[in-house]
Parts: C-alpha cells; structure tokens; sequence
C-alpha cells in the first residue's frame, strides 16, 4: 500500500490519549443521535448481544423441558411460546443483523478507503428501526407470547392461533425495514464511494461477501414484509387470503414466506463466509486462493438462493415436477458453497498457519459449514427429504449453518477485529479455552440431533416416546456446555475494555486499509487523508513486506 | 440405541438403499475437508515470525475440477431422489383406498368397508394402501418414519401417500406438521397385520359373546386409544363406571346405565364428565343399534365381577374423574391433582 501517514499532529485528550471516535465526546446523545458508522456499530453490538442473549434463554427452556419425555417445566403453550420467541428473536433481531450490522458497518467504509457508509443518518435510522421493531415484538413475547412458530404458517397464524400473533408480525416488519435501508446502504456505499485506485477486482472478499448480501436483503425482505402484512391483515379483518375457509390458500403463503426466508439464509450466512475470507488469509499469511472464485461464488449464491424456496414444499402437496425442478436448482445452490470450502482449504496448503482464537474460530467454521452443508444434500434429494422433513435432522443441519457457520464466523470475527474497535487486545489464552469450549458443547448438543432426525422425531414436540430420551438427554448436557462456552466471551471482552493491553495499529500483521491505514480505534473520519490503492486484496508476499505500520 | 427406525414398507426398503448412498458421500466428503483443514494447519502450523509463504493465486484446474465433479455427484442424488418420489407421488391403480381426516388433534381414518379408527390405522401387509388425506382446520403431516413416508394435510384439498406394508407390527404415528397446543401428542400407532389377521380384525371376529364383540368394536372405533384400561388417557377410565354415579362438569350427576352409555356415545357434548374436555367425537349415524349394544355389554363387563346390575355406587370410579392436565399419550400422566 501507499505510504500514507496514520495521522498529521494527532490531537490529545485531556486524559493524554489521542483522540479517537471513541473517546471524542462523551455525552448520551453523542452516542444515540451519532451518524458515525463506527458508532453505529457499537449501538448495533450492545443491543444484538441483549437480544442473542434473549433467544439463548428461550433456547435454554427448550432444552430442559426436553430432557424428559413427559411435560415437567413448561405447560404445552408454554412451550409452543418458547421456541416461537427462540426463533423469531434469533433469526429477525439477531442473525440477521449480526455481522453486516455490526462488522459490516464498521469495516466496510474504512475497508474501501471511505469517511463513512453513504448515507449516515439513514443507518442511524436502520439501528431505530430494529430497535423499535424489537420493542414490539419483545413486547409481544412479554405480553403472554405468540405461538406460530418463527414460520407463521396458515391457516394456524391467521385464524387459529390465540395469541399476539399480529403485534409479532409488525415487530418483524418493522425489523425487516431496518435489514432493507442497511442493504440499500452498503449497496451504493461500495458502488460509490471506493477510495481511488480500490477496484472491485482489489475488494476484500469481505466486502464482496457483504455486497451480496446486501442485494438480498433488498429484493427479498418486502417480499417477507408483504406476506407478514397479509397475514394481520387476514387475522383482523377475515379477508381471505391463506385461510381456506375464507377461500384462500395455505401454501401459497409457505410459497412467498419461503421466497423470502430461504433467501435470508444466506443473508444469514453470506457475512460469516466474508468473514472466514479475511480470516484463513490472515492467519495463513497468504494470499486467498481463487480470488475471482470467490467472489463470484458469493453473487452466484445470492442469485440462486432465490430459486430454490420450493425445496421446503417437497411433501406440501406441490406438484412432484415442481418438486424435481426445486431440488436440482437445490443442489446447484450446493456447488458455490463447496467452491468456497475448497478454496479456504488450498489457502491454508503451504501457508504459515498460527493459532490465534480467530484461526481456531475458522477451523471451526469450515468443519462445521462443510457437515452444515453435506447434510443439506438429504433434504435436497426428494425421496430422502420425504422421511426428514420437519424431523430434528433439519434442525441439526441448519443449527450447524446458523451456529456452527454464521455465529463461530461472529465470534472469530469479533476477535480479530475488536482491537480495531476497541483499541485493547483479549486475552488470548481465554479466547482460546472458549473457542475450544463452544465448539465440544456444539456439536454435542446438535449432533444427537441427526440420529432423532433418522429416528423420526418430528420437531417442535413438547413430549417425546421414551426411546429418544437418550439423544435428548446428550443434546441437552451439549447446550449446557455450549451456553457457558458463550458467557465466557462476555466477561473477558468487557474486562478487556478497561484491562486489556492497548492494541497498536496492525497486531496481527494483517493486510488491509483497516490495518494498514488508520489507527486502532480509528479517528472519527477513519483516515487522516484518502488512501490510494495501488495493491490487490491480501498481498501477503514476501519482497512486499515492508511495512507495519503504527507499532 | 437404534440408529434408523424399523424398515416396515417396501418404499422404506428403497429409501434406505438411497440413504446409504448420500451417507457414503457425506461421510466421504467431510472426511476429506477434515484431513485438509486440520491436516494443512498441523503441517504448515507457523515455525517462525519470519515465516513469509509463496503467494499462490488459484488454479482454474482445480477450480474446474471442484465445480465439475461435486455437480456430477449430486446429479446422481438427484436423478435416485427424482425417481424415488415418483413412485411416491404415483400410487397404483389397484390401491386400497383408507381416508384419513387431522383435525386438531387427531387423526380419524376410515376404511373401504365403514371401519373407523382414531389416531390408530391398521393395514395389511403386501397389498398397496393409498390414503387420501384432508384436514377440517389447519395443517396437519401424516407420518409413519418406520415407513419413511410423510405427507402434510392440508384443509380445502386432497393430498395422498400410497405404501405396501412389509413387516407386521406395531409403529409410531406422528404429526409432523406444527399444529398448536398439543401438537405433540397427535399421532399413535399404526398396526400392520398379515392379511388373515387383517380380515378377522375388520369383520370384526363376527362370533364371540356381545361383550367381546363389544371389545374388539372398542379398539376398531378407536374408543381405546382415548379411555384406555389401565392408564389415565384423554378420556375417563371405564372400569367399574357401569351402575355408579358420575359427577358431571355443570356440577349434577348421573347413573351411568344403559341410557347414559348411548347417549355418551352418540352425543358425547351432552353430559360430560367432570374434569373432562368435550373432545369426543360424535357416533351418530355411524354405527348400528347392535354396535351401541355390544359395546354396552363390553363396558358392562369391565365393572367388577361381584358389580352385577345392581352394583354399589361408590367407590371404582374415583379415578376416572381424575382430569387429564399436561397429558402425554406416551406416558403415565404427573401427579398433578
């Protein structure tokens, strides 16, 4: 990279540190009215924490009540409650969100030589619109619970379900907005505002990653929105839309809620695999293998992910020929995701490869995306899918996606980043005990689930025959472990704010204008003067090592 | 611990050939991405700070070879899932047909000759069996995993699954589409029976006193799955109810005699037992004067044998008021009076 200093006569603060976007105002209102990106980000981390934190205890009361075959800890509606408010909080106010809105908004001006996203108030109104579209819905799971299960199926959401099922709704909507504007914000962010000489052939695959998803989040969430909206719409004024009583269709609706939701899969995956890129690079010190690859592999997912919704339908009572077209478009989605494995993979062959807790979080990642995505074959393959579907084997295999992908690939992120942010290092050893900790508790809570999924146990049952205890019972000591493996983080992190080393510029020896070109924290307007590129993306090569800069 | 359910259809019997198919893939892949990962990390692990590998840029090869040969490998599940499901979507011509209504939450089914079960099926072996399926409120899904075979129910339309039983026994019945409150206990058992034991079932057993008639009408109408014997169900124990007095839920109460064990079975809404919900479903029209008589005779026999008509009316039912709160079908009920 050009040599552009870090800072001209770095202002100081009466503490005697240097002036950060951290520590430059203080006040409330600098945080909840800031229209600084990397604000935003922290006002984005707090609050996706609470609600992650919420769905875990949702997930908790699941996971005892089934460790007995009998009803003990909940009544049935209780439990119908806790895995609609486990779903519908993890995936709308937490997955969804997770890494664009938090790591994405802070990495991706600065990654492309940026002052800030496109459109700074807009992603403030983003934040409040998740937050205000949290408020309704925790309100709604508060005020007594919904009961429909994440996916809202028809008739039962619409007509026969008592529950506050429309106030949810207008919680997603409203979440689904905030998902929109930041999508349309990252969009026109790297249309038109990359520093010069930052081609889209230079792009981190971070950004690509994030650029892709971001498409998604635009086309697919008003289609989610419309649907949602129909159904309070059926539910208050007995228009018939799903319900057949009243003339309508019920799959049509798992058709356009699918057209969204398999979509927001990847919306929900797409940033764990930009993350994975910039992290395999990094701690292999080496160049990413197939760049063009895996850039085009990320768009290729986003655009077929939207043709393969029917592949939820396979015993709904839609045509058989329908069904075949489905699963072919299915396992082609297959064949981007493998591309990827596969190259991470031919990365780390003849690199140097270190450790550290976000490498651990990668090796994670790509042994538990790889058993996501190969169990997804028997769903895809017709005749297999008839005996699995709606079995805990669906479970097991998007919780490896979800968890094992998407949150091992946050969590690997937040490390190798949170110098970045925070301008203090985490205490390595602890990284790495918890790392280790909530990969053991991972798969041992979702693994028996496949063996229930042949079994036949068909999800969201409140009791069970006694044969599946055994897997239950393994499922459950797994979630334990894997709670404690995700409270570890927590409490080191936080410590780590006031008693962490202070990070420098570029601890990990990693390339990139967020590393390379500002300091850790970065100043309020990320770089002192526009950085000219005139490398590629991950030139981790000998004769041009020169330079780490800000030690 | 079993690892696969019971292989009870001829369907499930090709399933599982396909199964071990994707299996060896699975197993096979993850293999070779686990040697790769944790391989490459322990032999290039970093032996010096200094450590500055070779770029490597890609290899279109390679690339080609890892789009190419996966794509061809899942076109062979593809090709085997595709024309499993044909045959699942296509049930023969000469199919008994059996109808099957969900309704939350249970299953009624109804055989060609009038037979109707609840929540139970039983079905021969060797001869195809279709269902057609509808449902009176919200989705419901037909599942039978020792047949490998599931179908949702939908209200306002016909779907249909067709197998051949192969293995007489006993298996689990599921719902397997969420439902509502209680989701988890929609389902029982489905009976497969050699076709002689089949007939004799249907028809019946057409001989015998009118208390066993009465008996074997009880399971085919599928009374027993509800107000089983010996273990609390939905429905109140019968044993030693014949001839006592019943508490109902608007507080009265009621001799349960002949008069009272009709109008139970063919309004059942009209006095219900106190603890109890109205789930029963109606028999009116279903079922002949004889039937209604038989299966008096039947409860009438599960009073005690020193209950003769004129029985004392203390005492045996005490438990049949117990409500069933928080049941589950596979369990003994909690304690929870």
């Amino acid at each position: 990279m050009s040599s552009v200093p870090l800072v001209h006569e770095q202002p100081i603060t009466p503490e005697g540190r240097t002036v950060n976007y951290l520590n430059v105002r203080h006040s409330i209102a600098s945080w909840l009215l800031t229209v600084d990106h990397k604000r935003i980000c922290i006002l984005y981390l707090v609050s996706i924490t609470f609600f992650f934190i919420i769905g875990g205890l949702a997930a908790t009361l699941i996971r005892l009540e089934l460790i007995t075959p009998g009803g003990d800890l909940l009544t049935a509606d209780g439990y119908n409650k806790a895995f609609t408010a486990h779903g519908i909080v993890m995936i709308f106010f937490f997955l969804v969100p997770s890494i664009p809105a938090t790591l994405g908004n802070f990495l991706i001006p600065i990654m492309i030589g940026a002052r800030d996203l496109a459109f700074p108030k807009l992603n403030l109104l983003s934040w409040y619109l998740l937050m205000i579209g949290a408020i309704v819905a925790m309100g709604a799971l508060f005020l007594g619970g919904v009961d429909t299960g994440w996916t809202f199926y028809t008739p039962y959401s619409s007509r026969y379900s008592n529950t506050y099922v429309s106030i949810a709704i207008i919680g997603a909507f409203l979440a689904g907005f905030s998902s929109i504007l930041t999508g349309l914000n990252f969009v026109v962010t790297v249309h038109m505002m990359r520093a010069p000489g930052m081609y889209w052939s230079r792009l981190p695959l971070f950004v690509w990653a994030l650029y892709a998803t971001s498409l998604i989040q635009i086309l697919a969430t008003p289609v989610l929105a419309i649907t949602l909206l129909l159904v309070a719409v059926e539910r208050s004024f007995r228009i018939g839309i799903f319900d057949p009583a009243l003339g309508g269709d019920p799959v049509l609706f798992q058709h356009m809620f699918w057209f969204y939701s398999h979509p927001a899969v990847y919306i929900m995956i797409l940033p764990g695999m930009g993350v994975i890129n910039e992290l395999v690079t990094c701690f292999s010190r080496k160049r990413i293998f197939g760049y063009e690859a895996i850039a085009v592999a990320h768009v290729a997912l986003a655009v077929i992910s939207f043709l393969v919704w029917g592949h939820h339908l396979f015993v709904s009572g839609q045509s058989i020929y329908a069904g075949m077209v489905f699963s072919i478009l299915s396992f082609a989605v297959a064949i981007p995701s493998a591309v990827k494995v596969f190259n991470w993979t031919a990365t780390m062959y003849r690199g140097s490869i270190s450790y550290d807790t976000p490498m651990l979080y990668t090796f994670g990642f790509i042994g538990l995306f790889t058993i996501g995505g190969l169990t997804g074959l028997p769903l895809a393959t017709l005749a297999v899918d008839v005996h699995l579907s709606d079995t805990y084997f669906v479970i097991a295999h998007f919780h490896y996606i979800m968890v094992g992908g998407m949150v091992l690939a946050y969590l690997g992120g937040l490390h190798f980043w949170w110098p970045k942010i925070t301008g203090r290092m985490y205490p390595e050893g602890w990284g790495k005990f918890a790392a280790l900790v909530i990969f053991v508790g991972f798969n041992l809570t979702f693994f028996p689930q496949f063996l229930l999924g042949y079994l036949g146990m068909p999800r969201r049952y409140y009791t069970y025959p006694d044969e599946f205890q055994v897997y239950h019972v393994l499922s459950s000591a797994g979630a334990s472990i894997l709670a404690a493996g995700f409270a570890i983080p927590v409490f080191y992190l936080l410590w780590s704010l006031r008693n962490g080393p202070m990070a420098t510029a570029n601890p990990w020896g990693a390339k990139g204008l967020e590393w390379e070109h500002t300091t850790s924290p970065p100043i309020t307007e990320n770089f002192v003067e526009t950085p000219i590129v005139t490398e590629e993306a991950y030139h981790y090569a000998p004769e041009q090592e020169p330079e780490i800069v800000g030690a | 611990m079993n690892f696969m359910p019971e292989i009870a259809s001829e369907w499930a019997g090709k399933w599982e050939w396909l199964n071990w198919y994707l299996n060896f893939w699975m197993v096979f892949f993850t293999v070779l991405i686990f040697i790769g990962v944790f391989g490459f990390a322990i032999k290039y692990r970093r032996r010096s700070e200094a450590d500055r590998p070779k770029p490597i840029l890609g290899s279109v090869p390679l690339e080609i070879l890892w789009i190419v040969v996966p794509f061809l490998i899942s076109m062979t599940m593809f090709a085997w899932g595709a024309a499993l499901y044909y045959d699942y979507g296509s049930p023969p011509q000469n199919a008994t047909e059996i109808y099957v209504i969900g309704k939350q939450w249970m299953f009624h089914t109804q055989h060609p000759g009038g037979q109707r079960e609840i929540n139970e099926l039983h079905v021969p072996t060797g001869r195809p069996i279709k269902l057609t399926m509808s449902s009176e409120d919200v989705i419901h899904s037909f599942f039978i995993p020792a047949f490998r075979l599931k179908r949702d129910i939908v209200p306002g339309r016909y779907t249909s699954i067709w197998f051949t039983a192969t293995k007489p026994g006993k298996y689990h019945l599921f719902c397997a589409e969420y439902c509502g409150t209680q989701h988890s206990q929609m389902g029982g058992s489905i009976y497969v029976m050699e076709p002689a034991d089949y007939e004799s079932w249907l028809s019946g057993g057409g001989t015998g006193s009118m208390a066993s008639q009465g008996e074997k009408l009880f399971s085919q109408l599928g009374c027993s799955t509800c107000h089983q014997l010996t273990q609390q169900g939905r429905c109140p124990i019968l044993s030693n109810v014949f001839g006592s007095k019943v508490e109902l839920q608007n507080g009265s109460t009621v001799v349960a005699d002949e008069a009272y064990v009709r109008e139970s079975i063919l309004t059942p809404s009209a006095k219900v037992v106190a603890g109890f919900q109205s789930i029963m479903p109606s028999y009116q029209g279903q079922i002949s004067e004889q039937n209604i008589l038989q299966l008096i005779a039947y409860v009438k026999s599960l009073s005690a044998p020193a209950a003769a008509p004129a029985a004392t009316p203390s005492g045996g039912p005490a438990e049949a008021k117990e409500p069933a709160t928080g049941p589950n079908r596979f369990q003994p009920p909690r304690e929870t009076k």
